[in-house]
């Protein structure tokens, strides 16, 4: 029988396989001592005790602050922002003190930090509890921000975070928190570079770029296009700053089209950028404009059918994907009538 | 306190050669603040300025007392903090002008000082941003197993910010070994206290903590020195704190260089001498027969050749080369 393992589950091994390894490692946040809402934390105050587990009010901007002193004296904090939606409350520390600490002192300090949060719709919790706010991040230089797409990068992707000496923001998607997958055989995984993206499927008609949990729902809709002869190239960044951007313009160079899709907000979402660093980058390879799939420009609601309609998922995908198809492979000429009219 | 009366409200009081190294730690930093105004009216030193003319001696007798090891985290007033924790003059002044040389490699500028080599682990820009960094500095402390003791420099702005009451809830609730220094001067940028909180007294407003705290005479190196060295011995003693020590300051100049401070009234030259550390420091220790009216003018005489010095190395400076800038970034 294969062994079967959980994204919450990879996340807290690895945790406890980085204390273990490595004094300098503490976790703080709420409720952090008792596992946390998802478990995330489970077992490690009992393994490593309370001064390494820490329990903190809910003080988001000072528990921040907190982690990012502990990482300036020395320390491999990793502060968890139980729910993304509150990061705002920690955004001055994390923008204008662990982001720029590095740069201002002139390299004198670093901020070897990871902060943990989840996001995400889909847990019929309202708009406060569910967004996904990972591009305010990314427009920040001096973090470094992570998304995990499954289980066994989450493990990976987190052993290089901790061990990173910059500021790290490591979004997970409360959705894939407890689908099963097949396990890593070693204890703790090998640790997964920052800045490499993975192709998740081969194919030569269409490029799709997938953050997170759009990764599993662009699988499907290639699963679909597939049926109707058409192959997707499905590449998962994994991490968005620093972005690896030319296995995917690479693909994009051979295929002429490009779909990019995330759960957050359409309008200013990572989606944009990748975008326009694709057209930088690959613009005469370019077949059709390049379509973003997110949600609509409204918040998430709380009814059940209107927050299904509002996530995006893999009909989007495949709807986005054939709107790109639409275009033919040679530009056909535009017939203009003799008196210069179309 | 009234002159002439030793510091003798704890353990530690004030001596000669205390008293000495506290002026001559004052003289640097005013006379190093009034070349700075100077040369911000002539373009030579860049962006906003904020001086601390007037809580010299807090500066003083706070970090004059501090280990190396001991961190030091401070605000957007932060040039005396960072010479009196030891950062070399002509770097802080080169760092002020923006040159390659400058602390920070003319990356920070003046508010955000940073000198990891004595622990001066930075000062903020953000009021009050600098609070929770400073409990996280000693968290650390504690989980290293040092006995070092972090000071956190903030001014009484900063108490009305939401960051100042997490962290005192924080320090208090874990027992840091860390003790906050207020440096109130009454205004909070142009206006006054009385305009944005009932609280009188920033002790006042970490008082159901019930950690240990008290407002000193700023004016008063002697009453700073003994207040702190108590909080200081035994925050290291037992590595548990957190203590407030208030501070009541004159800002001399306005919030920052160039304000026209139409908010305020000019002070008296008469009043400005009794609020005047140096003044009043320098009084006492030749009242006390520690030191003679010939040193107390030396300090200041080589307080002002060490700033003259320290110029001369900023301008000899370039800034750094942009494309070295931008590889500092990241660490990695």
């Amino acid at each position: 029988m294969t062994e079967t393992t959980t994204f919450v589950e990879a996340i807290n091994a690895d945790l406890a396989g980085a204390m273990r390894g490595d004094e300098r490692v503490i976790v703080l946040g709420e409720d952090v001592a008792e596992g946390g809402p998802y478990l995330a934390t489970q077992g490690l105050a009992e393994e490593f005790g309370v001064e390494r587990v820490l329990n903190t009010p809910i003080s988001e901007g000072a528990v921040c602050g907190v982690a990012i002193g502990a990482a300036q004296a020395g320390l491999r904090p990793i502060v968890e922002i139980m729910f993304i939606d509150f990061i705002t409350l920690a955004l001055d520390q994390l923008v204008n003190q662990a982001a720029k600490a590095h740069f201002m002192s002139g390299g004198q300090l670093s901020v070897p930090l990871v902060l943990r949060t989840q996001g995400g719709s889909g847990g019929r919790a309202g708009a406060q509890h569910s967004q996904s706010l990972e591009a305010w991040v990314t427009h920040i230089p001096g973090l470094k921000v992570v998304m995990p797409s499954n289980a066994a990068d989450a493990g990976g992707l987190l052993t290089s975070a901790i061990a990173d000496p910059d500021p790290v923001v490591f979004v997970e998607n409360k959705s894939l928190y407890y689908r099963r997958e097949p396990a890593r055989e070693a204890p703790r995984p090998e640790p997964l570079a920052l800045g490499r993206a993975c192709r998740r499927r081969h194919g030569d008609d269409v490029t799709i770029v997938a953050l997170s949990r759009m990764v599993g729902e662009a699988l499907t809709a290639a699963d679909r296009l597939a049926t109707e002869g058409i192959e997707a190239d499905v590449i998962d960044p994994r991490t968005l700053v620093p972005l690896d951007l030319d296995p995917i313009a690479d693909s994009v160079r051979r295929t002429g089209r490009a779909v990019v899709a995330h759960e957050a907000v359409r309008c200013g979402g990572f989606g944009a950028e990748l975008a326009a660093q694709l057209q930088e980058a690959a613009f005469d390879y370019l077949d059709a404009p390049i379509q973003r799939v997110g949600a609509p420009f409204m918040p998430v609601a709380l009814s059940p059918s209107l927050e299904d309609a509002y996530r995006p998922d893999s009909d989007d995908v495949y709807a986005a994907a054939r709107a790109a198809l639409r275009w033919a492979d040679e530009a056909e000429p535009i017939p203009i009538a003799a008196d210069g009219q179309r | 306190m009234a002159r002439g009366r030793r510091a003798t409200t704890s353990g530690r009081s004030l001596e000669r050669d205390d008293a000495r190294r506290l002026l001559a730690t004052m003289w640097r930093i005013r006379c190093f603040e009034e070349r700075v105004a100077a040369l911000h009216r002539s373009l030579q030193v860049h962006g906003l300025i904020h001086l601390s003319i007037g809580s010299e001696g807090v500066a003083a007798a706070v970090c004059g007392q501090l280990r190396s090891d001991d961190a030091v985290y401070s605000g957007h007033r932060a040039h005396g903090h960072a010479l009196a924790k030891g950062a070399p003059m002509d770097r802080v002044m080169a760092e002020l002008m923006g040159r390659a040389d400058g602390l920070c490699r003319g990356l920070g500028g003046s508010m955000h000082l940073v000198d990891r080599s004595i622990a001066f682990m930075g000062a903020t820009g953000v009021v009050g941003g600098n609070l929770p960094l400073a409990a996280g500095d000693a968290l650390a402390s504690r989980r290293q197993g040092s006995d070092r003791v972090t000071v956190v420099f903030f001014g009484d702005g900063a108490v009305q910010a939401g960051h100042f009451n997490e962290t005192v809830n924080l320090a208090s609730l874990w027992e840091l070994p860390l003790i906050f220094v207020c440096e109130n001067n009454g205004f909070a940028e142009f206006t006054p206290r009385s305009a944005h909180t009932k609280v009188q007294s920033v002790c006042d407003v970490v008082a159901p903590y019930g950690f240990e705290r008290q407002t000193v005479q700023g004016s008063d190196a002697g009453a700073v020195w003994s207040a702190f060295g108590d909080y200081l011995d035994r925050a290291r003693a037992d590595g548990r704190g957190p203590f407030l020590l208030e501070c009541l300051t004159h800002r001399r100049r306005g919030h920052y260089e160039g304000d026209q401070q139409g908010y305020r009234d000019a002070l008296a030259d008469a009043e400005w001498g009794q609020l005047d550390p140096i003044a009043r420091l320098g009084a006492l220790a030749v009242e006390q027969g520690w030191l003679d009216d010939e040193v107390v003018a030396t300090l200041e005489r080589e307080a002002r050749a060490e700033v003259a010095a320290a110029v001369e190395y900023g301008r000899r400076s370039p800034p750094l080369e942009p494309s070295r800038a931008a590889e500092l970034v990241y660490a990695r």
